[in-house]
């Protein structure tokens, strides 16, 4: 079959697995409910890899399959097309997303065998597979955000997905409403792109198809710095940067898998992806670049800090999402997007990998996520452990886990550009995650189990639809980084040559974009070509070879301190917390009262805005008041004056009517 | 002495008059009912009148029709008549006013 053909089946078959699950419900049973929504995810990852396969066999800089629907709108003589498409950074992405999908979709089975919303949950989570390929496969920045938007209704749904709960629902509503906020940003940016290309472009051409954006880019460069930041605070909502990270700590609140799937391997790279997709736009100005990169740096650092301190296990992972999404981010705003798109793919595999260690804690747990009460769980969970283990490597970025190139890679390009603040930040913040990461597994899984008798009783490894997935991402951990194998070490490098061609012609047409622009643009030109430079790796091998060494050694100091003081020497951590550092142990288990501050700043303020002026005043004042009561008064006193005629005396209406017809006839007498 | 179209219209306008004053002085239903009944004999009398005069059938036309719905109105408003006497012992249109509002 054709590729074209096969790209839409991708998409599609995941959807028909949701609507069947979803409109039949109940009357499927779970096995068949539960084999369905695999299915359908494995089938579109097989199609993936054959559409990979199909383009690995094309010439490098031709990569490209696109499905075309049909027209979605015609807007005047332009049209928007339902228009699907997969190049590199595309095929990359949909295998991610299928494939650890897919697994996690088979963890689900065991994860949710007794749960009563069984085929709602693989409803929503087939719903959100068809979402996601939409965003990643959609050849147009709308489809892009049709995607966009639908990943975060899928999002919604699961965090909500135990909703007779009302913290679970309100951290569903918090998602919502904070990725919204983002997406007003995203929506407002590709407006500006619509305006500004619309007078230049002719019929013929897709509207906001990414080539036809990048063949235009030089139109948009001087409005580059203002579209980019617009388009970067909706990646802030999706990817969970500051000051939007807020919703996805909470988000914890949804299933496990869940966890997993969208607020850590998939969903939250959305932003990620965005900007690696219009590396093109954002190459045009520094200033966006700058912010990125300044952003993902900081976020990942006081990410790393919060998690520190938190106690539910899930928290500490939802806060190490946040800080290696900021990783990817400051990859990609130091123009390292393959980099950045590099840590996508190998933090998908291991922090799937955690999430999924952590619903099999907390599976064997009866549901406890505190790790004050956990420990010595080496023994009961051999599989968990050594899997979690493999992953705690892998982020903690030991050689030769995935984690080390990616991480190791994001940090050279931070330093090779020249942004030694950046990389300084990430350094700190590699240990920090080495640090927490030690401190979570000892906790769980080393010392004496300190879970009341009842809930010690039901420890057991869980069931190998679980531990299978476990084990296949464990493997991904250690191996999936092997592809990206840097120069220096003697590798091909051949995740970053793979996707070369995406990025160097984004760049390229940056420039050339640029160049046709105007003549006051050549500072835009420099600068483009100066990211350009730095995507093209200087290749200084000592200095590589130092920094990925120092580095390794950092993440094992990390791993040992966390093994020192939570578990060597296991009153440390009480000691430092009397010790003058209770201040710093609050200020970090309340997550540097953002929430509270965010309350006290946004929340309040609307909600008294809300209660006085919009409810009391506009909704009850005006609406209610003037216009359904004051309409209502209008008609009540006129009718109450024509009452006085309808008194109910036929006689008197017999004598109006006679004297009526009198005067109408003497008028008509004496008027003619 | 010759009946000229003057006289069929002095008879018709006292008959009309007639029923006119006998329906906004009465109370009865019955009565007023019956004075009704007058005001449409005064109308066919003047259709006749001008159909004879003009030698046009149109007019005759007319009053058959108007026996119809004279016929058709006398056996509704009595069926509502016995109807509203079954149930209130009155026929006085003064003490049937519960439609007012």
């Amino acid at each position: 079959m054709q590729s074209e053909i096969l790209l839409r089946w991708i998409v599609l078959v995941p959807l028909l697995g949701a609507a069947l699950n979803g409109l039949l419900n109940r009357r499927l049973s779970k096995q068949v409910a539960g084999l369905m929504a695999c299915a359908s995810v494995g089938v579109s990852f097989v199609l993936s890899v054959v559409v990979f396969l199909r383009l690995t066999g094309m010439e490098a800089e031709n990569r490209l399959v696109q499905d075309t629907l049909g027209t979605w709108m015609q807007l005047g003589h332009f049209h928007v097309d339902l228009l699907f498409s997969m190049d590199q950074l595309g095929a990359v992405m949909a295998l991610v997303v299928t494939g650890v999908g897919f697994l996690i979709h088979i963890y689900s089975l065991g994860y949710m065998a007794h749960d009563d919303g069984f085929q709602r949950y693989f409803a929503y989570l087939n719903l959100f597979i068809f979402a996601m390929m939409t965003l990643v496969l959609g050849g147009n920045l709308l489809m892009l955000f049709v995607g966009w938007e639908g990943v975060g209704l899928c999002s919604y749904l699961l965090i909500g997905f135990w909703f007779n709960e009302d913290a679970n629902a309100s951290a569903g509503k918090k998602a919502f409403i904070v990725n919204r906020i983002g997406d007003f940003g995203f929506l407002i940016g590709m407006f500006l792109i619509g305006t500004i290309l619309l007078p230049h472009l002719n019929g013929d051409e897709g509207l906001f198809s990414f080539t036809v954006l990048r063949e235009h880019a030089g139109l948009l460069a001087p409005s580059a710095t203002a579209i980019c930041l617009l388009l970067f605070v909706g990646a802030t909502g999706k990817s969970a940067q500051i000051p939007l990270y807020i919703w996805l700590p909470d988000a914890m609140a949804g299933p496990t898998p869940v966890s997993a799937l969208i607020h850590a391997a998939t969903m939250v790279t959305a932003g990620v992806y965005m900007i690696a997709r219009l590396n093109f736009l954002f190459v045009l100005s520094p200033t966006a670049m700058a912010v990125v990169a300044a952003v993902g740096g900081v976020t990942a650092i006081f990410a790393a800090t919060i998690a520190l301190a938190q106690n539910d296990i899930k928290k500490v992972l939802a806060y190490s999402t946040v800080s290696q999404l900021g990783y990817m981010m400051l990859a990609c705003g130091v123009g390292a997007f393959s980099v950045g798109i590099f840590h996508v793919m190998t933090h998908a595999f291991f922090k799937a990998l955690l999430f999924l260690g952590s619903g099999s804690v907390i599976h064997a747990m009866s549901n406890e996520q505190d790790m004050r009460v956990m420990g010595g769980l080496r023994s009961r969970l051999p599989v968990t452990y050594a899997t979690f283990m493999a992953a705690t490597l892998a982020i903690a970025g030991v050689f030769p886990f995935a984690g080390f190139f990616s991480k190791d890679e994001i940090l050279w390009k931070a330093w090779s550009s020249g942004n030694t603040v950046l990389w300084a930040i990430g350094f700190l913040a590699a240990g920090l995650t080495a640090f927490y990461m030690m401190r979570l597994v000892v906790l769980t899984f080393f010392g004496e189990n300190r879970a009341s008798s009842e809930v010690r009783k039901h420890i057991h490894e869980s069931p190998a639809t679980m531990t299978i997935p476990l084990v296949v991402l464990a493997i991904l951990s250690l191996v999936g980084g092997w592809i990206g194998w840097p120069h220096f070490m003697g590798g091909g490098g051949w995740f970053e040559q793979w996707l070369e061609p995406v990025f160097a012609t984004g760049a390229q047409a940056g420039v050339h974009g640029a160049h046709t622009g105007a003549a006051a643009l050549d500072v835009m030109v420099q600068n483009a070509q100066m990211n350009h430079a730095a995507l093209e790796t200087m290749h200084e091998t000592g200095m590589e070879w130092t920094l990925a060494i120092i580095s390794v050694l950092w993440a094992i100091l990390g791993l040992v301190l966390g093994w020192f003081v939570y578990f060597k020497r296991a009153g440390i951590a009480d000691a430092f917390k009397k010790a003058g550092g209770g201040f710093v142990y609050r200020l970090l288990l309340n997550k540097y009262y953002v929430d509270e501050a965010y309350d006290a700043a946004f929340i309040r303020p609307g909600y008294r805005l809300s209660r006085s002026v919009l409810w009391k005043g506009v909704d009850a004042g005006l609406i209610d008041g003037v216009l359904v009561n004051g309409s209502a008064l209008v008609v009540y006193l006129l009718g109450s004056v024509l009452r006085l005629f309808q008194n109910g005396m036929i006689r008197f209406y017999a004598w109006t009517f006679t004297i009526g017809v009198a005067v109408f006839v003497l008028y008509l007498s004496f008027s003619s | 002495m010759e009946i000229t179209l003057t006289h069929y219209l002095v008879l018709a306008g006292l008959v009309f008059i007639t029923g006119m004053v006998g329906f906004v002085v009465r109370r009865n239903a019955l009565v007023m009912m019956m004075c009704i009944e007058l005001m449409l004999c005064a109308t066919n009398i003047v259709f006749a009148a001008f159909a004879r005069l003009h030698g046009d059938g149109g007019g005759h036309v007319f009053v058959l029709m108007n026996f119809a719905v004279a016929a058709s109105e006398a056996a509704i408003g009595l069926a509502i008549l016995v109807e509203i006497y079954r149930r209130r012992r009155t026929v006085n249109v003064d003490d049937l006013k519960t439609l007012m509002e």
